[in-house]
């Protein structure tokens, strides 16, 4: 009874499920055929685009084309993914996971990817952020290239030929407002510009995923056609190409109406295509090379005449400062003979400066890198971290938490993890290059924890607790 | 099976025909507003979205609408104000006055000039809060420096891409001027060669000839060669 009491209304069930899914499709039928209708009637009123922009005869390059979008394109390609992954990577070396250094707690799944930030090699962050940064001011030009390449398509006529179309223009709103948004924030933050209204590592970070979404799915849907563009002429032919015989592309039959990139009605070239290219790449090695040297460091800090810091860590023994004291207020009575540093673990106790010297004194070289993008290496002399921890009677914490004298700022603490702890070469340095901390640069102590951003090396430090395993 | 594999093929075809690609395409579309849509949800919780939002939408308005057209205007600008080549290719060759005697054509000055001039502009682009000196109060307060070098700096490159672009130009313009005494030479000779034996004529070549080839195409003049626009290139 049971079972055919259940089998009439399984039957019940799918009757409805098909009848339901009958009137499903005749409205999306319908729906399909009224968007038909008004896309001819706009065709029709459209007839003929209105002036300016949207009129093809106005875009007049006759470099514009398939190849030379491409071309940018497969730069941009590599360069924007270097850059996307260069970018991730230094999230994950605040390492956000741990309670208290996650400034975008939000974040929620796109932690995905995050895993404890090492300790070697020390060099690494170093890198990362002195790539994320040249090889950003570097694509600067080839992104407006592009840009500039494909700008008749923004004003494509009729603006709207199907529902995929609509879609795939609401996804270049991700593509372009999301690498204009992250270059425009990452070039105002190196240079302290803080004019946005809004937390630089949180648009930073969020932006990033935005513009990584359009991104992936620019590539998606673009790649054949990038493919086919790059076989569409040779680069080295076009490498010997002199403006005498530059012309325009081949128009290709196969391109559907008003999609081509090659104008309609081009005018005499004023530029050949290897002219353009010289002029891109020149542009970007201009940029770049004008503020590398604040991460290669040595002689070719000299050369960074636009590095935000570059010349300031030209003089010996100096290092570029982040926060200098002044502005944090530090006074005398901070860090006289009345300074204490606190150590937390299994038990309790504070440490005048003397007794800190007095503890043995271990040399480091190690490297300090700036999300900024400028990094130096420097000798530092110190107590290791792991010392301190067994003086408090904690010799395998699970990680420390340091805090600065330093009151109010997104940094006056860090938490570092047992593996930065525990590394033979973290320091509480009170030495640089062989001198007395100078103020600006965390006296009367400062941590120095190899591979860690610049941020992590806290400054002004008054007390370190070390956190008990769970 | 052959029921399942038509049916299937019938809604894929429906959906094409719906949506007007590939229903993949919908699918990987979808997949990315997801993820944008996630990221956005996280700059909501963060408070931060009107902000977020506004500079995303002024990026693009300020780059499509208004850093573009600026950039374009200002090129066909100097390609009008500048002597040479810029305006005259749009002629045809026959309007173009030829060359007087000993007057010997140049390149065109164009990319010598605006392209020094687009690499300071990208400078001042990338760096205006320190050239300007704009971040100069935050600056100081994180680095302990001024920003007063910066416009020096800036000047100063600006005045040395402007110097080198000169200088290439005027070795270019050397090169060219020697190639065309020569031709001119060569001309010269072959006239003479002409008139001591009267039956063979050789006219001289055309002005157009002797420049060098900066208007080898022109949409005014007929189509040649493999990079001829097709009929379509021409309303």
């Amino acid at each position: 009874m049971a079972g055919a009491g259940t089998r009439g209304s399984r039957q019940r069930a799918a009757g409805l499920r098909r009848a339901l899914a009958a009137s499903a499709a005749a409205e999306l039928n319908r729906a399909a055929e009224m968007a038909r209708r008004a896309a001819d009637a706009a065709r029709r009123a459209a007839g003929r685009p209105p002036p300016g922009p949207f009129r093809p005869g106005i875009w007049r390059s006759p470099l514009r084309g398939l190849w030379l979008t491409s071309v940018l394109a497969v730069v941009l390609l590599a360069g924007l993914t270097i850059l996307a992954v260069t970018g991730l990577l230094s999230y994950a070396a605040y390492d956000p996971l741990l309670p208290g250094n996650d400034q975008t707690p939000g974040a929620g799944l796109l932690h995905f990817y995050l895993f404890s930030w090492p300790t070697d090699p020390s060099w690494l962050y170093r890198v990362d952020q002195g790539v994320h940064i040249t090889l950003g001011l570097a694509l600067l030009p080839v992104v407006l290239a592009k840009l500039w390449s494909v700008l008749p398509r923004l004003f494509a006529w009729p603006p709207v030929r199907s529902l995929a179309q609509i879609l795939e223009r609401v996804s270049l709103i991700m593509l372009v407002g999301g690498v204009l948004f992250e270059f425009a924030t990452g070039i105002l933050n190196i240079q302290n510009y803080y004019v946005f209204p809004f937390s630089f590592y949180t648009a930073h970070l969020y932006g990033a995923w935005v513009f990584i979404a359009g991104f992936v799915i620019h590539v998606a849907l673009k790649f054949p056609r990038m493919v086919k563009g790059l076989r569409s002429r040779s680069l080295r032919r076009e490498l010997r190409t002199p403006l005498a015989e530059t012309g325009p592309e081949e128009l290709d039959p196969a391109e559907p109406d008003g999609e081509s990139l090659r104008p309609t009605r081009p005018r005499a070239p004023t530029i050949s295509r290897r002219g353009l290219l010289a002029a891109v790449g020149g542009a970007s090695v201009t940029l770049a090379g004008l503020v590398v040297g604040q991460s290669i460091g040595g002689p070719a800090r000299r050369t960074a005449l636009f590095g935000p810091r570059g010349l300031s860590a030209t003089a010996p023994h100096y290092l570029p400062v982040n926060r200098t004291a002044a502005s944090i207020g530090l006074t005398a009575a901070d860090v006289g003979p009345g300074y204490r540093l606190t150590l937390v673990g299994a038990r309790t106790l504070t440490l005048t400066r003397n007794e800190i010297l007095a503890l043995p004194q271990r040399v480091v070289e190690l490297p300090i890198a700036c999300v900024e993008g400028w990094s130096v290496s420097a000798h530092w002399t110190g107590v290791r971290l792991a010392d301190l921890a067994r003086l408090a009677g904690m010799p395998a914490p699970a990680g420390a938490q340091v805090d600065s004298i330093q009151q109010v700022g997104a940094f006056k603490s860090a938490v570092l993890s047992a593996g930065q702890v525990t590394d033979p070469q973290s320091l509480l340095a009170v030495t640089l290059n062989g001198h007395v901390l100078p103020w600006d640069h965390g006296y009367p102590a400062r941590t120095i924890i190899p591979n860690a951003p610049g941020v992590h090396n806290t400054k002004w430090v008054s007390k370190i607790t070390f956190l008990k395993q769970v | 099976m052959r029921g399942v594999t038509t049916r299937g093929r019938s809604i894929t075809s429906r959906i094409r025909h719906w949506y007007g690609a590939n229903p993949l395409h919908l699918l990987a579309l979808l997949a990315a507003f997801a993820l944008a849509g996630y990221a956005v949800r996280a700059v909501i919780a963060a408070g931060q979205f009107r902000g977020f939002a506004i500079w995303f939408t002024v990026a693009i308005i300020g780059h499509d609408l208004l850093l573009f057209p600026l950039y374009s205007l200002a090129d066909l600008s100097v390609q009008r104000l500048l002597p040479g080549r810029g305006r005259r290719s749009q002629a045809s060759p026959s309007q173009a006055s030829p060359p007087g005697p000993g007057q010997v054509p140049g390149p065109p000055a164009i990319n010598y000039v605006r392209i020094p001039v687009a690499f300071s502009l990208l400078l001042l682009l990338a760096f205006f809060p320190l050239i300007l000196g704009l971040s100069g109060p935050e600056y100081h307060r994180a680095s302990g420096l001024t920003t007063q070098p910066y416009l020096w700096r800036w000047l100063a490159v600006t005045g040395v891409m402007l110097a080198a672009s000169a200088v290439i130009y005027a070795l270019a313009w050397r090169r060219a001027a020697t190639r065309a005494r020569k031709r001119q030479a060569a001309a010269a000779a072959a006239r003479t060669r002409a008139q001591q034996q009267p039956a063979a004529h050789d006219p001289a070549p055309s002005p157009t000839a002797l420049r060098p080839g900066f208007d080898a195409w022109s949409p005014a003049r007929p189509a040649h060669g493999p990079d001829s626009p097709g009929p379509h290139g021409h309303p």
